[in-house]
């Protein structure tokens, strides 16, 4: 595992990919400090800011100050030689660090109480874009990762199991796999998750998304993991361990799992942006995440309104080159560690 | 050959049945039905609404329901759309167009970009143009299509050079019949682009590893040194035999392209089957659901049945009736 990790770092794409998830990941852990604004904080004022422009001026840092040209559009302008002071680490609203410590402080915070600071600009109703954007990476971050886990936990059961034991129990969890795999599986999201919606919460909504993706994708790990463990089955260490009277359990856990232990590694990193897209899918689509919780996909949502098109509003889609960077992240991670995995896959 | 058909659309039928069994089944479950809205409105009197649900049978549990919309489609009655007013074959029948449609029009942009793209990149391999196309198939490759929708709509808002949205301008019905074509050529573009693009990445990366694994051949090296000319070479040996993986990914994208459609279309406002599932699933329009389902898992089987006729028909290698 050790040299796994140092052979990935060997490789410039494997940085690059390791570095970015792990900025990802830290901006996910620390969205409360990095948070200009509380992420529901509204000002129906300054709907569709444009974001601030930062400048030093006066030996410090500081935000131009906006005025309200037109009301209509909306439309802004910078007041020229009016400058509010934005302080670094300085005492802002309030937040848990990690979900545990209540604190105060933030990375960038204005000292008056009249400017405005929108890093990306503001939404339809005036929320920060940029601290939306923060506290969102949180789910679309962790639904890949938990969404996987479950996957490859049913995946590993139902495959493993059936290519170990064959016969009947092999027959009809193929055939329900192959089911599972010839229905289009957007309309069986949208089917799944018409049932399921109302039975829960809005806030429960995540866990709902993550279970119907996996439900969805388990299929295809199944059957992968089902064929290597028919033939690795047949090997010796098996039989050894078969004929030393080990139980079934035993020799899965201990013989067959770390033997898939590469595979589910690469699969995983692999299979993660599924998860991404399909919750910024879902949530796009209105499906998903609900308002007033923040996630990518549903603050891409917004951007469908025509006035954001007509009037070049660019930074509400933002979100959407957050999740197009995760992705990319993942994908290049995932195929510098089949490269070093196995290498004999590798793609010219 | 006609065996292998028939043993492959017998699967069909297992299949559809348990496909709509399991959307009946979920679709129960969801509260509410396709006679709700009517039921919220103060002015329906009640008699009504319950002669309309024995009608319907909404009455009777999902099983028996099930059975009855069974019977119906076996004489190919596939209902009626509560939301939309007219018959399920109508409303599907105009839907299937549009998206058959664009399909067609994505896979053709896709394949004649891909092909050539994926070619020159193997034959002037790790040059800039390889490392080029292939950074670009992987960043469209990793960007979400409902984005890259947006942005398309985003383009066309600000540029105004193609609409914004639909698959016909409103003064559709007045133009001639070639200004109709142009009109839906025109509507027609940009979903192509945005559902095309990701087709294209895939496409390319598996025609590139292809072409290099023909070129490195002993049949090539055999040509060659017959002194058959090199571009020769590349078009009658090496890509007859590159394209093989391919033909059996037509099938395949053929039946993904229906159903990968859906985001596309509610992004792009584009009247497909995609949007039309999405917006009956929404509103329980039962039918429509149930019948638009059947279709595309039809579309799916019968897809990969074609990918493996013309892989047949382009490898002479294989045989269908060896393969099970």
């Amino acid at each position: 595992m050790k040299s796994l990790f140092r052979e990935v770092l060997r490789r410039r794409l494997g940085q690059i990919s390791l570095f970015t998830l792990l900025a990802l990941y830290l901006t996910a852990l620390f969205a409360g400090f990095l948070a200009t604004q509380p992420v529901n904080q509204q000002n129906l004022d300054a709907t569709y800011h444009p974001p601030t422009r930062i400048t030093w001026h006066d030996g410090g840092l500081a935000v131009r100050a906006y005025r309200l040209v037109d009301r209509s559009g909306p439309h802004y302008e910078v007041v020229p030689d009016q400058y509010h002071r934005v302080r670094l680490f300085a005492p802002g609203f309030d937040y848990k660090l990690l979900g545990l410590v209540p604190l105060k402080r933030h990375l960038l915070q204005a000292e008056s109480p009249e400017a405005r600071l929108y890093l990306l600009g503001s939404d339809s109703t005036g929320r920060c874009v940029f601290s939306r954007l923060v506290y969102g990476s949180r789910v679309s971050l962790t639904i890949g990762l938990i969404g996987i886990t479950i996957t490859l936990f049913l995946g590993l059961i139902v495959g493993g199991l059936s290519g170990y034991f064959g016969g009947k129990i092999d027959f009809f969890a193929m055939r329900g796999v192959e089911f599972l795999m010839a229905v289009p599986s957007l309309y069986l999201l949208l089917a799944l998750r018409s049932v399921l919606a109302p039975r829960f919460s809005s806030d429960q909504m995540f866990i709902v998304i993550v279970i119907i993706l996996s439900l969805i994708g388990w299929a295809g790990a199944a059957r992968v993991l089902r064929g290597m463990s028919l033939s690795l089955r047949r090997r010796q260490f098996v039989l050894a361990a078969e004929s030393m009277g080990q139980s079934p359990l035993r020799i899965l856990r201990l013989h067959i799992l770390p033997n898939l232990a590469s595979y589910l590694l690469v699969a995983a990193t692999l299979s993660i942006p599924g998860y991404i897209l399909g919750e910024a899918a879902l949530s796009f689509l209105g499906l998903g995440i609900a308002e007033p919780a923040s996630s990518w996909g549903l603050m891409l949502s917004q951007a469908q309104n025509i006035k954001i098109f007509m009037l070049n509003f660019w930074w509400l889609l933002t979100p959407g080159a957050a999740i197009f960077v995760t992705v990319i992240a993942f994908n290049l991670l995932g195929d510098v560690l089949r490269d070093v995995v196995d290498p004999r896959m590798k793609t010219q | 050959m006609l065996a292998f058909i028939l043993r492959r659309l017998l699967t069909l039928i297992p299949l559809l049945l348990g496909v709509t069994l399991l959307v009946f089944l979920l679709m129960s479950l969801a509260p509410g039905d396709f006679l709700t809205p009517v039921k919220m409105q103060r002015d329906v009197p009640t008699e009504l609404i319950a002669e309309l649900e024995r009608e319907f049978g909404l009455d009777r549990p999902w099983y028996v329901q099930y059975g009855y919309w069974l019977g119906n489609v076996l004489q190919l009655n596939f209902g009626y759309s509560w939301s939309f007013k007219v018959p399920v074959t109508d409303l599907i029948g105009s839907r299937l167009f549009a998206t058959f449609l664009l399909s067609l029009t994505s896979l053709l942009f896709a394949w004649c970009i891909a092909i050539p793209l994926g070619v020159l990149a193997a034959i002037y391999k790790d040059s800039i143009f390889d490392r080029l196309s292939s950074f670009l198939a992987y960043a469209a490759l990793s960007i979400p299509e409902f984005f890259l929708a947006l942005l398309a709509v985003w383009f066309a808002a600000v540029t105004g050079i193609f609409p914004i949205g639909g698959a016909t301008s409103i003064e559709h019905e007045f133009l001639s019949f070639g200004g109709r074509v142009l009109d839906r050529l025109h509507h027609l573009v940009l979903p192509t682009i945005v559902l095309g693009i990701g087709g294209i990445a895939g496409l390319m990366r598996i025609m590139r590893a292809n072409f290099l694994d023909a070129i490195r051949a002993d049949y090539v090296q055999t040509a060659r040194a017959k002194g058959v000319p090199e571009g020769w070479v590349m078009f009658k040996h090496v890509l007859r035999n590159a394209i093989n993986p391919l033909v059996s990914a037509f099938g395949f994208s053929f039946s993904s392209l229906l159903s990968g459609a859906l985001i596309v279309e509610i992004v792009m406002n584009y009247p497909g089957l995609g949007n039309l599932i999405y917006h009956s699933l929404l509103r329980e329009d039962q039918f429509v659901v149930l019948a638009a389902i059947m279709l595309s898992c039809t579309m799916l089987v019968l897809g990969n049945l074609l990918a493996d006729i013309c892989l047949a028909w382009s490898d002479p290698r294989i045989r269908l009736e060896s393969h099970d």
